[in-house]
């Protein structure tokens, strides 16, 4: 009982969010409630004891990808009429992407059904013993091995091709040369000299 | 009145566990609040011998102990000051800012085992929740930045951002290293893990780890010398520029909960929690001090909260791009060695993994 009333706040919250993200005025308000949509959907997993995807969705999504999407969605200078004078000319489009996605959802499931779960039969929970978190590692490193240093190395070339693609050397560039910069002791710039004291007259 | 406290023990028993938990939630709470006052007053105090002052020493508590009353002096000034919200500002975020500061860093002790019983939460992914809570703290920092809509509060926000996310994953690295050596991500469990004396503790076979996370720590709490998100020579206050009375204040309480938190991590994660370094010895093995307790952890905190103080009064404060530089090409790499380093030690069965079940 108590889980379904969690359940219903979580997903109205969630839905709240989701059109908060698509509604609001201000781009940085839209990234805050996509943040508040992450973490209503962990919440809803956690009550369905998945408390490894939960919180890997907190670490990875609100933690770190959202902070560097407010990073520069808060240095933006947007005109928001500029923005909006487009809206009504391209919304068919958007209309047709959305109607697009919902019907592939649809297809997934009506095709295969949710992968064997019954739906009608509701929730099981595991025993206090169980760790999500076990479970998952014994799988993705045995079985699902393979796929999952893919995944790593497609990330990994991810990242230097971005990093690549940004990378430029403008030439009369100046720069420190930080590795000068810490090899500097005090005796090359500090010179101590003994003063003696004037005699007091 | 013996027969009364088994009384009421008795009646603590019969409670629900709900209840017992938002009692424990409530206890650890107001003892970190009390604690983080007197920190700040030992602070001034330690900062001040170190600088041959005397540091506050005027209010006392009903007529005793010269200095004590500061925290609460200060707390009440703040409390019956004006919050000013400045025209211009995102008044809601502003508002709320503080409050997302303060949040994971109090949220996160439901995880930490204070003592081999006391433990608000068991939960197996606590290392995980710890990493989460700690990495949505920079949000209530960047959100004031923004909506106090003044220049130097946004460069504050942003050096800050950029700090946390890139000491965030040393810290990570860092904690993988524990997680490697512990075999378990409960915290209740990487305290068990270390048993066997004071150089069975992970600081020794994980050392660099150590001072990896020590360090990332002090820039995630933003403290000297890693404290250019407020920066006064530089950027006036940074983030809480626009901030005044209890709104201040609440990142105040923010920033010195997140200190006593980073240390109890590090005693937890390398220094054996709970765990009695004089275990075993002849004379005081046997006598309280030989057995696990919260004594031993509050000791344990308290020295790491004294190396929190004494940087600040040590060290000048980094530069920006030399924070950069640390974090990305120093602290991160040598993470990633000793894991590597580590890998060795479990393929030859040496230190933490010289115990029968690893295998």
């Amino acid at each position: 009982m108590l889980v379904q009333i969690l359940f219903y706040l979580f997903a109205t919250l969630l839905v709240a969010g989701a059109l908060g993200v698509i509604t609001a005025r201000n781009p940085v308000y839209s990234a805050l409630f996509l943040v508040f949509s992450f973490v209503n959907s962990a919440a809803i997993w956690l009550l369905v004891e998945a408390e490894f995807l939960a919180i890997v969705l907190v670490l990875v999504y609100v933690g770190a990808v959202m902070v560097l999407f407010l990073f520069v969605v808060m240095m933006l200078d947007i005109n928001l009429a500029e923005l909006k004078r487009g809206f009504t000319r391209f919304a068919w489009l958007g209309w047709i992407t959305a109607l697009a996605v919902i019907a592939e959802i649809m297809g997934v499931i009506w095709g295969h059904g949710l992968g064997g779960i019954d739906v009608g039969r509701g929730f099981v929970s595991e025993p206090a013993s169980y760790s999500n978190t076990r479970a998952l590692g014994q799988v993705l490193y045995t079985r699902y091995a393979y796929p999952f240093e893919l995944a790593a190395v497609l990330l990994i070339v991810a990242i230097v091709a971005a990093i690549a693609l940004t990378l430029r050397r403008r030439p009369g560039l100046k720069v420190q040369d930080v590795s000068r910069q810490v090899a500097v002791r005090a005796e090359d710039r500090l010179r101590v000299v003994k003063v003696s004291p004037e005699k007091r007259s | 009145m013996h027969t009364q406290i088994q009384h009421l023990l008795a009646l603590w028993g019969t409670l629900p566990e709900i209840v017992r938990t938002v009692v424990w939630i409530l206890i650890i709470t107001l003892v970190v609040i009390l604690c983080v006052a007197f920190l700040t007053l030992w602070e001034r105090k330690v900062i001040g011998w170190m600088q041959l002052r005397r540091g506050p020493n005027r209010v006392r508590i009903f007529g005793l102990l010269p200095g004590f009353g500061q925290p609460f002096a200060d707390v009440f000034k703040l409390l019956t000051k004006e919050v000013v919200v400045p025209s211009g500002a995102s008044k809601f975020l502003f508002r709320i800012a503080p409050a997302l500061a303060l949040v994971p860093a109090l949220a996160a002790w439901a995880v930490i085992p204070l003592s081999p019983q006391l433990v608000v939460s068991k939960a197996n992914a606590g290392l995980l929740y710890l990493l989460a809570l700690s990495s949505m703290g920079v949000y209530g920092i960047i959100l004031a930045g923004w909506a106090a809509n003044s220049k130097y509060a946004f460069l504050g926000a942003m050096r800050s951002a950029a700090q946390m996310v890139a000491y965030e994953i040393a810290m990570g690295f860092a904690l993988v290293g524990v997680l490697m050596a512990a075999g378990s991500m409960n915290l209740g469990q990487i305290v068990q893990h270390q048993q066997g004396g004071w150089l069975a503790w992970n600081w020794f076979w994980l050392f660099p780890l150590f001072v990896v996370y020590f360090i990332a720590g002090v820039a995630e709490t933003n403290r000297a010398p890693f404290d250019v998100a407020e920066g006064e020579s530089e950027i006036v206050a940074g983030f809480h520029v626009e901030y005044s009375g209890i709104a201040f204040a609440l990142f105040f309480l923010a920033e010195y909960a997140n200190m006593i938190l980073i240390s109890a991590l590090t005693a937890v994660f390398f220094f054996g929690g709970w765990l009695s370094p004089v275990a075993g010895y002849p004379v005081l093995g046997a006598t309280f001090l030989g057995d696990p307790s919260f004594f031993w952890l509050g000791l344990k905190v308290f020295v790491f909260l004294f190396l929190f103080l004494w940087f600040r009064a040590t060290f000048p404060r980094y530069r920006y791009d030399q924070i950069m530089r640390l974090g990305w090409k120093a602290l991160i790499p040598v993470t990633l060695v000793w894991i590597g380093v580590e890998m060795l030690m479990a393929a030859i069965h040496i230190g933490p993994w010289a115990r029968p079940w690893f295998h």
